[in-house]
């Protein structure tokens, strides 16, 4: 790689991650974990369950935070940041969650609205409608916006929760399991939708997920992770074809 | 061989720990700009209006059964007639404020930590916390706003039907008029009874508030602790109550009655 390919590639860096250590009382789920995620990638990491993978990510929104190691977003310390500092960067990424944790007590048209008003604090009613409107016709679910989330299917309830968080444009999307209790065909419609919206938005996204078919189609890059440290790295297709016991048994 | 159980002091003094941290960012976010006012009007008639009923029976069967109990003996010492004082100074500097404080522990902590212990469970809290937004703001700010507001009110118009209760209870062996027993009952009441007690009032609606939000918003993950957030709200917002109830008789009998 030349000097300049080299430089670039360090400023295209959005998350850095060294030597992160993370235990909870005497089990180790993090040892020594170390990830970049390049701006406008797709970064795919896979690993068995209880494997650490939404802890590392968890501690990048300081939902937790980690023993020991540095872990930078857009060069800034993780753990130094004052709280609005801390809000200012939690505002810059999106967090998909497993269960998409939709506001049980609010409307479609609500939970969507909690982030402009409260968040990007906006007043301007006929704007939040549209953006609203916007989104939801991007997930294409135009028509539940005066839903109550136990109203909605699993598939339907995951894109409410990726419209709630890409209405705030945010620039590092964190996907937890995104497909995980779905069955295969709305697995991979919202595989493609987080694709697409990723092309859109221009995000750079860390994906954790078990499903292959949605690692397939989503990732740029794939990590593996074994017993809080990552065992391989390459593309889908570099993974499938490799030696490796461990990160071939993900492929069978 | 069975160990004896062993006082665990690290445990409760992080835990007194945490309550304090808890209170402070209470503090902190309500005189924060942003006031969330739909959620706190949206939690006064949950609290409020939602335990009318409920603190209402209680209240009126409180000074009902009050007055059935005491009558018979003040007969024996001829002072039939003072059955009403005795009712309405009972009811408002004591029984009515604590009776009505406990019930709403009873409903309204639990329901306020089994309702931010599924938010919690079910990673909704995180969700708010991780787009930007403030949920000590808009969960716990509100809720506990809206006891300090709805526990002093709900206590007042519980006190208003426990003697609407004895002057009932009253008539069905004396003949009190309406105007003769509540004329009887204010008559032996003053403002050193009445502040005094609402005051405390405004401190069980705190406890009870302030417990149930600390409950369900620190409890573990998994479906068993949101009933666990429940109870162990009810049982610590009991208990609070009781001591500040102690606290508050003290301070009163120092400061009012001297």
């Amino acid at each position: 790689m030349s000097e300049n390919e080299s430089s670039k590639n360090e400023k295209d860096v959005v998350v850095c991650i060294s030597n992160l250590n993370k235990a909870f009382g005497e089990k180790v789920v993090l040892s020594n974990m170390n990830m970049l995620l390049h701006k406008g990638e797709n970064l795919v990491v896979l690993g068995k369950s209880g494997s650490g993978k939404s802890v590392a990510i968890k501690c990048m929104v300081r939902l937790l935070t980690q023993d020991s190691g540095s872990l930078k977003i857009f060069d800034k310390e993780v753990t130094d940041l004052s709280e609005d500092e801390l809000k200012e960067l939690r505002i810059k990424i999106g967090f998909l969650f497993q269960s998409a944790a939709l506001y049980d007590s609010m409307t479609v048209e609500q939970n969507l609205e909690f982030p402009l008003t409260r968040v990007l604090k906006l007043k301007d009613k006929s704007e939040i409608k549209h953006r609203i409107e916007e989104i939801l016709r991007e997930v294409g679910l135009q028509d539940a916006i005066n839903k109550m989330p136990s109203d909605l299917s699993g598939g339907m309830r995951k894109r409410i929760g990726l419209a709630r968080t890409l209405i705030l444009k945010p620039e590092i999307m964190l996907y937890d399991e995104p497909t995980t209790g779905l069955d295969p065909i709305t697995s991979r419609e919202i595989s493609a939708l987080i694709l697409q919206m990723q092309k859109k938005y221009q995000t750079s996204s860390v994906i954790i997920t078990h499903d292959m078919a949605c690692a397939k189609i989503t990732a740029d890059r794939v990590l593996v992770l074994n017993d809080g440290a990552f065992v391989a790295e390459g593309t889908y297709g570099e993974l499938e074809n490799g030696a490796d016991e461990l990160v071939c048994s993900f492929f069978k | 061989m069975i160990q004896p159980a062993r006082f665990n002091w690290t445990r409760h003094f992080t835990a007194a720990g945490n309550q304090v941290i808890f209170i402070g960012r209470f503090f902190r976010n309500t005189f924060r700009k942003d006031f969330e006012w739909n959620e706190f009007i949206r939690q006064c008639y949950i609290i409020g209006y939602e335990s009318f009923s409920l603190v209402g029976i209680t209240g009126f069967i409180l000074g009902f059964v009050l007055t059935l109990q005491s009558e018979p003996t003040m007969r024996d010492f001829g002072a039939v007639s003072f059955v009403p004082s005795m009712v309405a100074i009972s009811v408002i500097r004591e029984i009515g404020p604590v009776i009505i404080a406990l019930i709403c522990a009873g409903k309204i902590a639990s329901s306020i930590g089994a309702e931010l212990g599924s938010m919690k469970v079910s990673e909704q809290i995180d969700a708010m916390e991780v787009s930007g937004a403030n949920p000590i703001q808009y969960l716990v700010v509100t809720r506990i706003l809206a006891c300090i507001i709805m526990i002093p009110l709900l206590t007042l118009m519980a006190d208003a039907l426990a003697l609407v209760g004895g002057f009932a209870a009253s008539n069905i062996s004396n003949k009190f008029t309406l105007t003769l027993y509540f004329s009887k009952a204010f008559s032996s009441l003053s403002f050193s009874d009445v502040i005094p007690a609402v005051i405390k009032t405004i401190f069980f609606g705190f406890a009870i508030g302030f417990v149930g939000c600390y409950k369900g918003y620190n409890s573990d993950r998994g479906t068993e602790s949101v009933g666990v957030a429940a109870n162990s709200a009810v049982v610590s917002a009991s208990l609070w109550i009781i001591l500040l109830d102690a606290v508050a008789v003290q301070m009163t009998s120092v400061f009012a009655y001297s």
